[in-house]
């Protein structure tokens, strides 16, 4: 074999896939989208502001039992038991008002815009969300959404598989039945679509079904969120590189409740959720960023009906096991009535785009070149975050 | 075990012995139609694939009745019965599963000051577990009324002869979409579907916001019961401009739905079914029907400006100005006629057919029926035929269509359960922007696979669709005839190559059953 066969050669293996799967040891990114704008004053709390207190007179987190971040934040007592320590290990941060530009305050338009990842201005291509557009430009990206549906971050002309994990049962169908419904889409539109979900059943099923054998000796099984969590940390632990879930129920415009309730509820469920993942991914989990988000802020001030209203700024997560955490990141203002937006919101002063797009090329070393691919006109800001 | 095997190996002989018998049998089936249709005074006609395509795009899929009235008829005729039905008659079996549900005899403004005493007096019980399981009992009664509620829609949506109706009143219930899990709601939406939607869904647009704004369950739904003077909540007015009429990014502000938000203050819910103690002045203005009421007390009587157009305080026939600004604005046309066609064409169907939607929309003052007929008569929807992934109400409801083609079900249950596997329960959607139309929404490598494994679970028999839901015995079963007159008319001469590969590839009936409904040609309309 001479040298330009030998080129040749190699090339089809590189073109073929696979060649290059995933290192074991390989960068896991996993975004965690909470649906309905969560209100994060009542989250992570600005209880240096008395003015959080004044605003508040119902729904304000009292200061008894809250854990205390820095001289300005603090978490929600509703944290304490699975983000605090996460925090007090340095394996997680948070960003204060970080967002996005879009002001239509509206859910489903700024979900979708924050999914999409392109500029605000301009015309926009409804067919490319910006994590399918990160699994192009990373090697190995094996992605994978955790979800009902494709969400529309992970749009794009490949195919990106998708599973729910609130409930998967036993495999359906053998090998020649699935091979049957695979060449009855031979040729057709969805004929990646079919393969690739009769093949990733298959998997999940058996991989969902060692886990279950090895946990079985626990004496409590887990429940709800942190079932799925659990799950997709064995998943991305063995399999999966870039992963996305997202989570709903926290569009509190009434009766959000403060140290305990509604949202203090929702927020437990995923605090405990995520430190549950944290452990199934066990020593992959220092490979491991999670990214937690959502479409806006609340209203500052609580409403007439003890809950917020649709706001701007949000405050964003990050946790991994071997972040730069345990602190504040990112361009910060005093909370009091003169830096509100509009007279209302948290102003967005770290754009999802440019920290996202910092965060991707240090954990992944992206060229500038493929990061504009990611987030085209888009100027990365680093957080130091790895 | 072994008693099932058994009931398996002799469905499978009667399969094969009717596969054998394919052949001669497609042909007697022909044989009678041509003979059927050669004694009536209409022209021997048999359907072509556009014909077939055609009537699974304005009904839940063809059933015999359906191909044999569309024959008599001609298409014309047809559509002009599906736009201003006449005949809503049901199988007796079904109008009398209909008419003994409680939900039929459910009436809010009686129900909901029940419900409000009800959780009053457990609130007040000392005993914890005696409230924990009263409360359950309670929560429970208002899930079946819900559960009833979409009972009534699937076996509406499978039996009706009004096909195009049925659809148009699910459109709708996802265009103004509630969920059944917030507060009252379970016991509402029952109501809100029959004397919200149902009277209007062929009617007039404008009447649908109006029934629908004043209706408790919307109103619970997006917190506008909550919504009073010095305590705005802008939720209902945000959405009713985003998704009801106007669509987002068409031009209105924050200003806009702040504006309209103090328009509908005091629009609320009255639970406790008497009267609020009012001063003098504002009686005249108090107004009620039903569990709606207009609050006076809780209005906001400044003036407002909404999209430009001043609006003086005067009490509620603010809101009916703001609703008449609201669906006379071109954006509104657009909206509405769009989504239609999102659903009946294409998932982003031609600007040429949204257009002249649009301009129908506008020249009738919304006349629903009207924009329905110049998109069912228009090129684009002929070009589009066949190209329009289900979803899985469509998806659901026309496989029960061709199985049992006509045959009354006496359990709902199952189909309950298919649609919430699939992602779209009636009443199930939990943000106001209801199910998605599109393809993108529906298509994912997940839901295929999901999709597949409920092709089986249907085509694998009956799963109890014929045993009463009161308890008593069956007095029929069914096994799905997937394999019937009906499949020998509408399906099998149309069939794409690769399903009739994968159908001969088939080793039982189960296979069969399970790789037609799984086929693109099953799912797609």
């Amino acid at each position: 074999m001479d040298r330009r066969h030998f080129l040749q050669m190699t090339a089809a293996m590189t073109l073929a896939g696979r060649v290059y799967a995933a290192p074991a040891n390989s960068p896991r990114f996993l975004l965690v989208f909470l649906r309905g704008g969560y209100d994060c004053a009542n989250v992570v709390i600005p209880y240096s502001s008395s003015y959080y207190y004044e605003t508040r007179p119902n729904i304000a987190v009292p200061k008894e039992g809250i854990v205390e971040l820095d001289s300005n934040w603090a978490l929600t007592p509703a944290l304490s038991n699975s983000i605090a320590p996460l925090y007090k290990n340095r394996q997680a941060l948070f960003i204060p008002f970080a967002g996005t530009d879009d002001l239509s305050r509206s859910h489903f338009e700024t979900q979708d815009s924050i999914e999409l990842g392109q500029p605000l201005q301009g015309a926009h291509d409804l067919r490319s969300g910006f994590l399918a557009r990160l699994a192009t430009v990373v090697n190995g990206a094996e992605p994978i959404s955790f979800t009902d549906s494709l969400p529309v971050c992970f749009r794009g002309d490949k195919d990106i598989p998708n599973i729910s994990l609130k409930g998967v049962g036993k495999p359906v169908f053998d090998q020649r039945q699935a091979a049957i419904l695979s060449d009855m889409y031979a040729g057709h539109p969805l004929q990646a679509k079919v393969i690739d979900g009769l093949e990733l059943r298959q998997e999940v099923g058996r991989t969902l079904e060692m886990q279950m054998k090895e946990a079985s000796r626990d004496a409590i099984s887990p429940k709800g969120f942190e079932l799925e969590a659990r799950r997709i940390g064995r998943l991305m632990r063995d399999q999966y590189r870039i992963g996305f879930i997202d989570v709903g129920g926290w569009d509190t415009h009434v009766n959000e409740g403060a140290a305990q309730g509604a949202l203090a509820n929702n927020i437990e469920s995923l605090g405990r959720g995520l430190a549950a993942l944290s452990q199934e991914l066990g020593g992959e989990w220092r490979n491991t960023v999670v990214a937690v988000v959502s479409e806006f802020g609340r209203t500052f001030r609580e409403n007439g009906n003890k809950g917020t209203d649709h706001g701007h700024g949000s405050v964003y997560w990050l946790l991994g096991g071997s972040i730069n955490g345990g602190r504040i990141a990112g361009e910060q203002a005093r909370v009091e009535k003169t830096s509100l937006f509009q007279d209302r919101d948290y102003p967005v002063l770290n754009e999802y785009r440019a920290v996202f797009g910092g965060l991707f090329a240090t954990l992944w070393g992206l060229s500038n070149d493929r990061l504009r691919r990611v987030f085209p006109d888009s100027a990365p800001i680093n957080l130091q975050v790895i | 075990m072994t008693k099932r095997i058994g009931y398996r190996a002799a469905q499978d002989r009667a399969w094969r012995w009717r596969m054998n018998r394919r052949h001669g049998r497609r042909l007697t089936c022909f044989g009678a139609f041509v003979v059927a249709a050669s004694t009536t005074t209409a022209p021997a006609a048999t359907l072509t694939h556009q014909d077939m395509l055609w009537l699974d795009r304005i009904t839940y899929g063809p059933t015999t009745a359906v191909v044999d009235q569309y024959l008599k008829l001609g298409r014309r005729r047809f559509l002009e019965q599906q736009l201003h039905p006449t005949d809503l008659r049901l199988p007796p079996a079904i109008n009398t599963q209909i008419t003994a549900l409680d939900v039929s005899h459910t009436d809010p403004a009686i129900i909901l000051p029940v419900v409000a005493q009800e959780q009053q007096r457990i609130n007040a019980l000392s005993d914890e577990g005696a409230k924990q399981t009263e409360r359950k009992a309670l929560n429970d009664k208002g899930n079946h009324l819900a559960y009833e509620a979409a009972r009534r829609e699937i076996l509406r949506a499978l039996y009706s002869p009004a096909q195009l109706q049925e659809q148009l009143d699910w459109f709708w219930l996802n265009h103004f979409s509630i969920f059944q899990y917030k507060g009252t709601d379970p016991w509402l939406v029952g109501d809100y579907a029959e004397h919200a939607i149902r009277p209007h869904s062929l009617g007039h647009f404008r009447d649908l916001v109006l029934a629908t704004l004043q209706h408790p369950a919307m109103l619970q739904y997006l917190d506008n019961a909550q919504n009073a003077a010095g305590h705005i909540n802008e939720n209902y007015a945000r959405e009713l401009m985003e998704l009801h009429t106007l669509g987002v990014g068409s031009g209105y502000t924050q200003q806009d739905i702040q504006e309209l938000a103090r328009i509908l203050t005091g629009v609320g819910i009255n639970n406790s079914g008497t009267e609020p103690h009012l001063k003098p002045e504002w009686r005249p203005l108090y107004r009620h029907e039903g569990a709606f009421e207009f609050n006076p007390a809780r209005h906001d009587f400044g003036t407002k400006t909404l999209l430009g157009h001043p609006i003086p305080g005067s009490g509620y026939s603010e809101v009916e100005q703001a609703v008449d600004v609201l669906v006379s604005q071109p954006a509104c046309a657009r909206l509405v006629s769009r989504k239609l066609a999102a659903y009946f064409v294409a998932d982003d169907p031609p600007r040429s057919l949204v257009d002249h939607m649009a301009k129908t929309f506008e020249k009738t003052h919304g006349d629903i029926a009207a924009v329905l007929d110049t998109l069912f008569e228009s090129h684009e929807l002929q070009a589009s035929l066949g190209g329009k992934f289900k979803d899985p109400m469509h998806y659901v409801i026309s496989t029960l269509r061709l199985a049992y083609d006509g045959k009354p079900i006496a359990n709902t249950h199952p189909v309950v359960n298919w649609l919430n596997a699939l992602g779209e329960p009636l009443f199930g959607r939990q943000t106001p922007d209801g199910y998605p139309l599109t393809e993108s929404g529906w298509a994912s490598s997940g839901q295929i696979s999901r999709r597949f494994e409920i092709a089986r679970a249907i085509g694998s028999g009956n799963a109890g669709l014929f045993e009463p839901e009161d308890g008593t015995p069956p007095t029929t079963t069914g096994f799905p005839q997937l394999s019937s007159r009906l499949y020998f008319t509408a399906v099998e001469p149309f069939l794409s190559d690769p399903a009739r590969t994968a159908l001969n590839r088939a080793g039982s009936q189960l296979e069969w059953n399970t790789f037609l409904l799984a086929s693109p040609d099953f799912n797609f309309r």
